[in-house]
């Protein structure tokens, strides 16, 4: 296998007039062909943010890519003109939006909208896009003669399909999925969730599944990696995370969930509440919340660590054991 | 126990341009003091509609509501405002739940302002201070506005507004769905020591069926405005019955590895609830529908001790007799 997307410390702040937000800091992720990587956080924790700054679609101003390097097939996206960037979007890398309620144009017909990535990507004729369109439709398990309606005539699950449809026209390499099934009720997540994995199997796409479901992540991922405060705090593969997770945080997310299995008079929630980006603690971020947390903590900024090969942790507490 | 609340029959129609939509559909359900009943179902199953109108938010179509054996089907006015001293709601939405020109004391002063329960300021100041406390808000946050705080501290402001009159029975609408995990846990965590505390009696809509199952006594599942399965917690969890509730309990994602089992995903969407024909109103989706299913609407029926089931092969399905 080879590497479609390294991250290598990648950092973006919201500069304004009063304060800068550290939505992302120093965070190295890679993906291979074909991989699933899951971006696990709550709110807040710069799981959107990063996404947009490897698409370069990162407002600025206020935003702001402070260092790091996104490196997608040898090439450093960060560098690139918007023309290039362009050609990539939509192409090579694409995205599902969160919300198919409002990442679809209300004026224009779904079948239009597939049409209109492909037409701007490949040099095809008008009726040869609105052909594949169609097939691309079918694929997402829609009707292909639907292609004539707007959004609004769509369901909530079918217009995540066209989404899906629009995000996968142009056979892209990476797909990066912002939440796709957040909006979506439970059966219907369930069918999504199937058709990402399917399509995802049948063309080798990698893909970077951003969500707060754990849930989620163990029906789709191979490696995970749980972003708190903008830093990713522990990665390695669905596994070693799952079965033997290290980091506090990570220990804590699993306890906050009621565990559907068997019933618990009690959760063990994270006391606390994440720190204000725009004003974070020098030491690591996570001290404040953390049980185990000791004056050290509050004042310097834990190392990655590796635990086991290809599981690392940015903890104190493993310092020692780490090689 | 007695039952604090009994729902008989209950219908609730909205007039639509297309016609009836039949929002909930014939149903009838008890809660004994001091337990929860958890109500999941996907959007649009007309679980909010049914605790809105046990609550007398809506106005019912048909049917009977029986809180502490007194049947307040119909009330005036009077009545109803003295019926909401014991019935509270905590909303789904913090952020547009609130009021944002009041602030945190002025939000939890109001239903004590409104039922006049406090001869002074000062009993006033203390009372609201002791619900702060009672909810996990620090007294700092006195004088805040909603804007300035995060949905779990605005979500504990909803849940002092609706303890201030020392309800006996709260529907709590998708209490948590707007909170990440971690803070969820907190206020579900709260909600269990207050009831515990109070001996309060809740009505907990959601659609997540894990938070259903921790903090539930019964659950009750719905389908286009009808119960199709009825039971203790425990028991939906090892023997469900309709095909709707396996396929909607085998579609949650279990955060384990190997956890990928194989799923009997059901095929296609909620349909329309709008002038609904005399037929299952799952059996457009259902693996097991025949023409029986589309012949009539199935009444539930208890299958075994306490366990209703609407469904017309319930038993050829599961081998029962």
């Amino acid at each position: 296998m080879s590497k479609i997307l390294e991250i290598k410390d990648l950092t973006i702040h919201y500069v304004t007039d009063d304060e800068v937000v550290k939505a992302v800091n120093d965070i190295s992720i890679t993906l291979e062909e074909g991989e699933s990587l899951g971006l696990v956080g709550e709110t807040g924790a710069g799981k959107t943010t990063t996404a947009m700054g490897i698409l370069g679609l990162v407002p600025n101003p206020p935003g702001k890519i402070i260092g790091g390097e996104v490196i997608y097939k040898g090439k450093n996206l960060l560098k690139l003109s918007e023309a290039e960037m362009r050609k990539i979007r939509g192409h090579e890398i694409s995205m599902i939006f969160q919300d198919p309620m409002t990442a679809l144009n209300p004026v224009l017909t779904v079948g239009d909208q597939i049409m209109e990535v492909i037409r701007l990507h490949q040099k095809v004729s008008k009726a040869e896009a609105m052909k594949r369109a169609m097939d691309m439709m079918e694929m997402v398990g829609i009707e292909g003669g639907r292609c004539n309606e707007y959004p609004h005539q769509f369901s909530g699950g079918m217009k995540q399909r066209i989404v899906i449809a629009i995000a996968l026209a142009c056979n892209p390499s990476l797909l990066i999925a912002d939440e796709p099934t957040t909006a979506l009720d439970v059966t219907i997540q369930a069918q999504v969730l199937d058709l990402i994995d399917n399509l995802k199997k049948k063309f080798n796409t990698s893909l970077l599944l951003i969500t707060h479901d754990l849930g989620v992540v163990a029906e789709v991922c191979d490696k995970v990696a749980i972003v708190y405060a903008g830093r990713i705090v522990e990665y390695g593969n669905l596994e070693s995370i799952y079965n033997n997770p290290k980091h506090p945080y990570t220990n804590g997310l699993f306890g906050s969930i009621p565990d559907f299995s068997k019933k618990a008079h009690r959760l063990n929630p994270i006391r606390g509440l994440m720190p204000d980006p725009s004003n974070l603690p020098e030491g690591c971020a996570f001290a404040e919340r953390c049980p185990n947390a000791t004056d050290e903590c509050r004042k310097r900024q834990p190392p990655v660590v590796e635990v086991e090969p290809g599981h690392s942790v940015r903890c104190l507490m493993f310092e020692k054991e780490g090689r | 126990m007695a039952n604090l609340i009994e729902v008989k029959n209950l219908k609730k129609y909205f007039k639509t341009n297309r016609g009836l939509l039949h929002a909930v559909d014939d149903v009838s359900f008890s809660i004994e003091k001091g337990k929860t009943l958890g109500v999941v179902g996907e959007s649009g199953c007309g679980k909010s509609t049914l605790g809105r109108t046990v609550i007398h938010l809506h106005e019912k179509t048909s049917g009977e509501i029986w809180f502490e054996g007194k049947d307040i089907s119909d009330v005036n006015k009077q009545q109803l405002k003295d019926l909401r001293e014991d019935m509270q709601m905590i909303f789904q939405d913090p952020f547009s739940s609130l009021n944002p020109r009041m602030s945190v004391s002025q939000l939890i002063a109001e239903p004590l302002l409104i039922y006049k329960k406090c001869g002074s300021r000062q009993e006033l100041e203390e009372r609201v201070t002791k619900l702060m406390d009672t909810v996990g808000l620090a007294q700092r946050l006195y004088n805040s506005y909603p804007h300035e705080l995060d949905g779990g501290r605005r979500q504990r402001i909803g849940i002092a507004r609706a303890l201030a009159l020392e309800p006996k029975f709260i529907v709590c609408d998708e209490p948590v769905s707007a909170l990440d995990v971690s803070i969820q846990a907190q206020i579900i965590n709260l909600m269990q020591d207050l009831q515990e505390e109070h001996q309060l009696t809740y009505m907990f809509i959601t659609h997540d069926m894990s938070v259903v199952r921790h903090i539930s006594d019964d659950i009750m599942v719905m389908y286009l405005g009808m119960m199709v399965e009825f039971c203790d917690s425990e028991e939906i969890f090892h023997n469900r019955f309709h095909p709707y509730t396996k396929a909607l309990l085998d579609a949650v994602p279990i955060p384990t590895v190997k956890a990928k089992k194989e799923r009997r995903l059901i095929k296609g969407e909620i349909t329309s609830p709008i002038n609904p024909g005399n037929e299952c109103r799952f059996a457009k989706r259902c693996p097991y529908a025949d023409e029986a299913c589309f012949a009539s609407t199935p009444a539930a029926e208890e299958v075994c001790p306490g366990h209703f089931v609407a469904c017309h092969h319930v038993r050829e399905i599961n081998n029962l007799k």
